[in-house]
């Protein structure tokens, strides 16, 4: 059996998908990251001034991007293998001589493709209001690589948990949402009082915003080795998990 | 050989409802073999355990002789599944449908355009390989399922229900098309409603029914063991009352219409002879009911 050939298809089956609705997948993020920036950015950021010796648009656009990573390759793995629960086509992998870690990687390679195109767009839709030089290649690829993955697995884990549209929608609205605004996107958590900036330390989207922050304008409130010692931690979790509920069938079979 | 053979496969959901009680069956390549029971009597979740949709409780599976626990891909690869709804992605073409799944079998895309083509001349869908599935009809989805199945070239072809709510002339060429496949060397299980379609194709039955196997033969020897035919018979002229024949129940259903029960070792002549000596003319006769629908009510009823 070549699993190669079944991983292949599955992952052109997720690209295909977002690719044919683009107008709901590529379009959005970039007409609101494009507010964010004249907003945020140009009419707020003027005012503000320096932060950590960046200027705030160059602050805020590592954040933004990677805040786009975040939610769409979440809702890129949580959407797309929740329709297939629902319509059932899910079957068609299961019967099919296809491992787990095979079906894992091919979703989690779809949500990643997705995240990272977005990424991209942004990226892009930045440079016309900023004119940062990358800081540090690698890492910024690493992070936003990391980022994407770990959104991927908690988009997977979403879908096979969700029973209803409803569920696909609650952690992206009442916990991504939050966290990453509370993740230093826009501010410096040095900034907070001593009390809130304790408290943001448990929230990972901090890390991952402030090594992405890193890489692209050399300035973070973390040290990035941890960043990538939690983000790695959590993927390893998540993968764990995914696999077992695939393993138990748990919301996929009866 | 085997193609399939399950043995004391249990399955208990999580609210308890025990769906099968410990249940063996074989099933010989090369097979059309029907699987039947009532509602709710456990086929959808033999086949669900077969094709791994659903987790048995306990019990084996073994599909050409590869277990179905420690050979998994060998067993799978065996295996295409007709389901009884509709399971693809609505928004795909069938082409794409059918293509998707020769790529999770493994199938290398050249192979995999081929086998594609191929299926879908054989469901007559060719020419609608580049329509979205949502716009095709009822019995064309179900043919596409068909040769979603058939893609891998399987060697146990499962079709659970797979003639249900399509009209009569896509119904007979469905039955052309199985026969052909089944023909070609393809042992296939057929679970339906319309006994009919099952007394006509398969060759070896069983019969479940509240989670166990109630009957296991052939289809001749299990038709042998009916001991009365049921026949409507329309008449010339109108009667007052039923005529009396020994051994026979009669019973007027309309003045010109007689509902007849007659044992097998009476036979018809009998009866034809009795009626023309009361000077009763017969203008038509029927089955009352399919013979296999006969049985199957005697077997599961009788409990």
């Amino acid at each position: 059996m070549n699993y190669s050939i079944a991983f292949k298809t599955i992952v052109k089956k997720e690209i295909y998908r977002f690719i044919r609705i683009w107008p709901q997948t590529l379009l959005p993020p970039a007409i609101s990251t494009t507010l964010y920036f004249l907003i945020f950015g140009k009419l707020i950021g003027d005012r503000i001034g320096m932060i950590n010796g960046a200027s705030y648009m160059d602050y805020i656009v590592p954040g933004i991007i990677i805040m786009s990573v975040i939610s769409h390759s979440y809702a890129n793995v949580v959407s797309s293998l929740y329709s297939t629960k629902f319509q059932r086509n899910i079957e068609e992998l299961l019967v099919a001589p296809v491992p787990n870690w095979i079906i894992l990687s091919g979703y989690i390679s779809g949500g990643i493709i997705r995240g990272l195109l977005v990424g991209i767009v942004v990226a892009l839709i930045s440079l016309l209001f900023s004119d940062f030089a990358v800081h540090n290649v690698t890492i910024a690829l690493v992070t936003a690589l990391l980022t994407a993955t770990l959104f991927s697995l908690a988009g997977f884990i979403n879908a096979i948990l969700a029973e209803s549209f409803d569920d696909i929608s609650i952690i992206p609205n009442f916990v991504l949402t939050p966290l990453s605004y509370l993740g230093g996107v826009f501010y410096s958590v040095d900034m907070l009082p001593p009390i809130w900036q304790t408290l943001s330390m448990g929230n990972p989207i901090l890390y991952m915003v402030n090594a992405f922050r890193y890489g692209l304008i050399g300035v973070s409130d973390i040290d990035i080795q941890l960043t990538v010692i939690i983000t790695g931690g959590f993927i390893v979790t998540l993968v764990a998990l995914c696999l077992y509920l695939l393993h138990k069938g748990i919301g996929i079979k009866n | 050989m085997k193609a399939l053979s399950l043995c004391n496969l249990r399955k208990t959901y999580s609210k308890g409802f025990e769906a099968l009680k410990g249940i063996d069956l074989t099933v010989e390549e090369g097979d059309f073999f029907a699987l039947l029971g009532p509602n709710g009597a456990g086929k959808s979740t033999a086949i669900g355990i077969i094709s791994s949709l659903v987790t048995a409780s306990s019990g084996s599976v073994s599909v050409f002789g590869y277990d179905l626990n420690t050979e998994r891909d060998l067993a799978k690869s065996c295996i295409g599944l007709v389901p009884q709804e509709v399971n693809f992605n609505q928004f795909d073409t069938a082409k794409s449908i059918v293509l998707n799944q020769a790529g999770y079998y493994g199938l290398p895309r050249k192979l995999a355009l081929q086998r594609t083509e191929h299926c879908l001349k054989q469901m007559d869908l060719w020419d609608k390989r580049d329509t979205i599935s949502r716009r095709l009809s009822g019995g064309m989805k179900r043919r596409v399922m068909i040769a979603r199945a058939m893609v891998h070239a399987p060697r146990l072809l499962i079709l659970d229900e797979p003639t249900a709510g399509v009209d009569i002339e896509i119904r007979r060429s469905m039955w052309k098309m199985m026969q052909e496949v089944n023909q070609q060397g393809t042992t296939i299980i057929l679970t339906t409603h319309y006994l009919e379609e099952a007394e006509s194709l398969c060759r070896n039955i069983a019969i479940i029914d509240e989670g166990r196997i109630v009957e296991h033969s052939d289809m001749a020897s299990l038709l042998a063991r009916l001991h009365i035919d049921h026949f409507i018979l329309d008449l010339a002229d109108p009667l007052t009352a039923a005529p009396i024949i020994d051994g026979c129940q009669i019973e007027l259903v309309s003045d010109k219409v007689l509902n007849v029960a007659i044992p097998k070792e009476i036979g018809l002549n009998h009866l034809f002879n009795q009626l023309t000596a009361q000077n009763i003319q017969v203008m038509s006769l029927k089955n009352k009911t399919n013979r296999l629908e006969q049985l199957f009510m005697d077997l599961v009823t009788a409990k």
